[in-house]
């Protein structure tokens, strides 16, 4: 945080950390992820894969085919969001720049470092378990929606359906990658709670840091 | 709810208590409960009528999305005879002894609409025709599936032997129950698309739909109507029993 005081100048520099394209597709794809988990969790319920339902109240459509109709229209959201993103991570250098490399030795210091709790966040840089989750997030929204789509039309894709196993393997790995995007979402919302000042960048873009 | 028998891969056969949520402001109520989304979007989700309107013109955009996928020559994928679910599981929201009971012998298709000649078949003329057996995957719409060997008239065959016009846009069906659905035309001429006199080698079972159903492979479980006693064709848009209270009409696979 600043010390500055009135009339002096201040002793942290602003810096530009999230791009206004990453800021805007952020909060789209936190309401698309929103609707697809709820309303999908109530087209779960219709027939669990596994013996347990998701409590009705934490659920999106009220019953199967209003569910239904929320999953099929944030569908667009998620995916037209998720290529403006993905388009703009690869092509304005924002993924080459943040995201990798990614070295193994980094990562297993920075794990080590978490477990003896020295990890430092240094503002508008990604250390190494970041990079992964967020690599790693991408990559399981891109999964959930292939599998997705393997569900929805598995005469259509079916030879994108082959290498999921078919019809009942999709809708495995489309659980299976829920579950992943769920697990960051917390451990996301979780680390936002532990280092608070990251949450007002998200929206301006800019932060401070100390000089 | 009333009791409404005799439909296939109803959406709410593991799920009877589904049914009491028929009406559509429940549809809404579970939308309100996640109220964070209308902070999030600056939406108001409070507004039903709205958000009905568009999460239903959504489902009639993935209509036209969905008949722009379909490709009228990919075939469903096939199995082998090991791969059939055994036993077939009986699908409805009624006991299995609920199913409705229709007399073979004076059993009379009826045709309508857009057909040239109306006349009515028996199960025998239906025999007479050129038969095809496929074993292939039926989807339900809830999310399970269960493979299984389907045998009858490709369908193409008997709307082209009664003379229907090919080029009308929907081919509906009424059931012996107060079932009905209807399918775009494309799909009634796909090749693996069946007016089902057998299963599993035998007669088609009361259960399954006796004394005739049609098989859809393409299509989700609820587009396979049951005890079918009359087919139309037409280009007024017919719905569907499932269709009218949400489901997406178009249902492809």
């Amino acid at each position: 945080m600043t010390r500055g005081v009135a009339g002096r100048a201040s002793p942290d520099v602003v810096i530009r950390v999230h791009p206004l394209t990453v800021r805007i597709t952020h909060w789209i794809n936190v309401t698309a992820v929103f609707t697809m988990a709820a309303s999908g969790w109530r087209i779960y319920n219709a027939s669990p894969l596994f013996p347990f339902r998701f409590p009705a109240d934490i659920t999106l459509g009220g019953w199967l085919a209003g569910a239904l109709q929320w999953h099929f229209a944030a569908m667009w959201l998620l995916v037209c969001n998720g290529l403006i993103y993905v388009g703009y991570g690869l092509f304005s250098g924002h993924y080459r720049r943040n995201f990798v490399p990614i070295s193994l030795n980094s990562l297993l210091r920075a794990l080590a470092d978490t477990v003896h709790g020295r990890l430092s966040h240094t503002v508008g840089e990604y250390n190494p378990l970041q990079r992964l989750a967020y690599l790693g997030v991408i990559a399981m929204v891109i999964l959930v929606v292939l599998s997705g789509l393997v569900i929805w039309k598995p005469v259509q894709f079916q030879t994108l359906g082959s290498l999921m196993g078919d019809y009942p393997g999709a809708r495995l790995v489309h659980f299976i990658s829920m579950a992943a995007i769920v697990l960051f979402v917390v451990i996301h919302v979780l680390m936002v709670m532990l280092v608070p000042r990251t949450f007002v960048p998200m929206w301006t873009g800019r932060a401070r840091r100390p000089r | 709810m009333k009791r409404r028998p005799g439909i296939e891969a109803d959406p709410v056969d593991c799920n009877r208590q589904e049914i009491r949520f028929l009406e559509r402001r429940l549809l809404l109520k579970g939308a309100l409960s996640l109220g964070a989304l209308g902070l999030l979007t600056g939406c108001d989700v409070t507004d039903e009528e709205t958000v009905h309107r568009v999460l239903w013109n959504m489902s009639r955009w993935n209509d036209r999305v969905q008949m722009a996928l379909f490709d009228p020559k990919r075939l469903a994928p096939t199995y082998a005879q090991s791969a059939i679910t055994r036993p077939f599981p009986f699908n409805a929201y009624y006991r299995e002894s609920e199913a409705p009971v229709v007399d073979g012998d004076s059993f009379r298709l009826e045709l309508g609409g857009l057909i040239r000649d109306r006349r009515p078949w028996s199960l025998a003329e239906l025999n007479t025709l050129p038969q095809s057996t496929q074993i292939t995957r039926h989807v339900c719409v809830e999310g399970w599936s269960a493979i299984g060997k389907w045998s009858g008239v490709p369908f193409r065959t008997f709307l082209e032997r009664v003379g229907a016009d090919l080029s009308a846009r929907y081919v509906g069906f009424k059931c012996a129950d107060d079932y009905y659905t209807s399918i775009d035309m494309a799909t009634a001429l796909h090749p693996q698309t069946q007016l089902t006199l057998r299963f599993d080698e035998r007669t088609l079972p009361r259960s399954y739909g006796f004394p005739m159903k049609v098989r859809i492979p393409t299509k989700l479980g609820f587009k396979n109507p049951k005890h079918v006693m009359a087919i139309y064709v037409t280009n007024v848009y017919p719905g569907g029993y499932w269709e009218d209270k949400g489901y997406n009409w178009f249902a492809g696979l």
